[in-house]
């Protein structure tokens, strides 16, 4: 029971990953449409800025607004110079062009940093303290408090201020919101920007598990996908609900289900991928279509 | 002058001339209304004032040109345009969608006021103000699209077929409306209808379009008694 319980925690903890890179995928398909496939690579890049303030001696706990506060400016450049020429062109193109953008961080943080793993530092320890008899580590406690926080802070600014309503009827409604008066090129804009920023919060904490390098997030931002279609492609509040569900379900596969272990894990999330599209399209939280005339 | 102008304005979608010169103008506190069959121009002509359409010509509002203005900033000068199919933002709550009527307005400035006022127009949207907009009928959507422009405070007031798919009696009623917004508010409103009988009641003066011109002007009480225009262009 101890193990169980100690596999659920860990589960959460990786789902909290998941959960805001599935969160940045969902504010981006609210935005244009569209998954950005570069989601991943740019939340690995802001994991080196991260990386590299914090190795010429900024404390972990400046470097991690800082990168934030970048990644967040860096998500608007990349949309008004990359996304905004080319936002009326068929979805294909889209597609193309941020799995263009996607290889182009790669391949723009190899010749930076090179492909070796780098060790990343966590500011929390890997002792543990006992949660109902469950040993749960300071480690996998940190992540979950640092990806609430920020799930929080963007459910609030969403939910609750007159940006977050501007920017969510932008991206519903860009026609009908223009004639209100609302700057819908720069609400999707902000869209990025913030959607950059909760990635860079989920490659950095994601770094000092599975060890920083450029392709660092190609398997997160499968999860993630997967935690997004799960809650609803469209749901931000699905997104985070996905993620746990997620993190839990193959945490727990990979300790129990007989095979099902490393590389296999990511077998059980296109699983969850497939049924969730055959057996409910619209995931769990999805927008079904209801107009009345 | 006029508050509102557009001289030999030209428009259309892609290769697809719709408006071939169309000249009108509707000075503060008036209602025009501007009439004619399926596909004769109007709503092109309301989407050329707040910029979705590409258009050349002349467009003046409170003597300023819209030419290189965009919708937003065309919106911030205070034109409300409640367009075809009311705009209503049905991801949102009612109160979502109030607020966002209010979305250029700081706090301070008679809000509050304002608010009661909308109720009291629409008191159904204070009950429903926590649902869904996509939750509510067709009349009561159109109801939430007039209260939000009203929220915003225009001088002008762009209005595209307001008794669409509506019930006569709820046609009625928010004929009513606009009818006291106008009268109350000083509110000019560019009126597009369908329904000639109506517009003609409540409009001052009137334009009918056709096929991308004006064909007929005239002061509304005229057009309504004279019969050759009536059966010719407004059906009736």
């Amino acid at each position: 029971m101890q193990e169980f319980l100690q596999q659920v925690l860990s589960g959460i903890a990786s789902g909290a990953i998941y959960a805001s890179l599935a969160l940045a995928l969902v504010l981006i398909y609210n935005a244009m449409g569209l998954v950005n496939f570069a989601q991943g690579e740019m939340a690995m890049l802001a994991t080196f800025l991260a990386f590299t303030l914090i190795e010429h001696g900024v404390s972990y706990w400046i470097a991690l607004p800082i990168t934030i506060l970048v990644a967040f400016a860096g998500g608007i450049v990349i949309q008004r110079v990359v996304i905004r020429p080319v936002e009326r062109a068929p979805v294909l193109t889209l597609v193309i062009v941020t799995l263009g953008l996607a290889t182009l961080i790669n391949g723009l943080a190899g010749f930076l940093f090179g492909y070796l793993p780098r060790s990343f530092p966590s500011p929390f320890s890997v002792q543990t303290v006992s949660i109902f008899g469950a040993a749960a580590s300071y480690q996998d406690l940190g992540v979950i408090g640092v990806s609430a926080v920020v799930l929080v802070l963007v459910y609030l600014l969403l939910q609750r201020t007159t940006l977050g309503l501007a920017m969510r009827a932008a991206a519903h409604h860009p026609e009908a919101s223009r004639l209100l008066g609302v700057r819908v090129s720069w609400m999707l804009a902000l869209g990025w920007g913030l959607a950059s920023a909760v990635g860079a919060v989920s490659g950095i904490m994601v770094a000092p598990i599975l060890l920083l390098e450029p392709n660092m997030m190609q398997t997160v931002v499968i999860y993630a996908f997967a935690a997004a279609v799960l809650g609803g492609i469209d749901s931000p509040l699905g997104a985070v609900i996905g993620g746990l569900i997620i993190g839990v379900t193959v945490n727990l596969a990979g300790a129990y289900a007989p095979g099902v272990g490393g590389d296999l894990q990511l077998a059980v999330a296109f699983a969850i991928i497939i049924a969730v599209l055959v057996l409910k399209p619209n995931g769990l939280l999805g927008r079904r279509a209801t107009r009345r005339a | 002058m006029a508050l509102l102008e557009l001289d030999g304005v030209r428009a259309g979608y892609g290769q697809t001339r719709v408006l071939h010169g169309v000249s009108l103008s509707v000075g503060e506190g008036d209602v025009v209304a501007l009439l004619g069959a399926n596909g004769a121009g109007k709503t092109t002509t309301l989407r050329a004032i707040t910029g979705g359409v590409r258009w050349d010509g002349i467009i003046n509002f409170g003597g300023r040109s819209l030419r290189r203005a965009t919708t937003e900033s065309i919106v911030r000068m205070g034109i409300a345009h409640v367009p075809e199919g009311r705009g209503v933002l049905t991801e949102l709550t009612v109160e979502e969608n109030l607020r966002l009527g209010a979305y250029l307005r700081r706090g301070g400035d008679g809000l509050a006021k304002d608010y009661d006022r909308v109720f009291g127009y629409f008191p159904i949207l204070r009950e429903r103000r926590k649902l869904s907009a996509s939750t509510l009928s067709g009349g009561e959507q159109q109801m939430l699209a007039l209260a939000r422009a009203l929220l915003m405070k225009p001088k002008l007031l762009l209005l595209d077929e307001p008794s669409l798919g509506l019930a006569p009696l709820v046609v009625r009623s928010i004929f009513d409306i606009i009818r006291a917004i106008n009268e109350s508010d000083r509110v000019a409103v560019l009126l597009v209808e369908q329904n000639a009988r109506l517009a003609l009641e409540l409009s001052t003066h009137a334009y009918v379009l056709e096929v991308g011109r004006v064909a007929v002007e005239g002061e509304s009480a005229k057009l309504k008694t004279e019969e050759s225009v009536r059966r010719s262009y407004l059906g009736y």
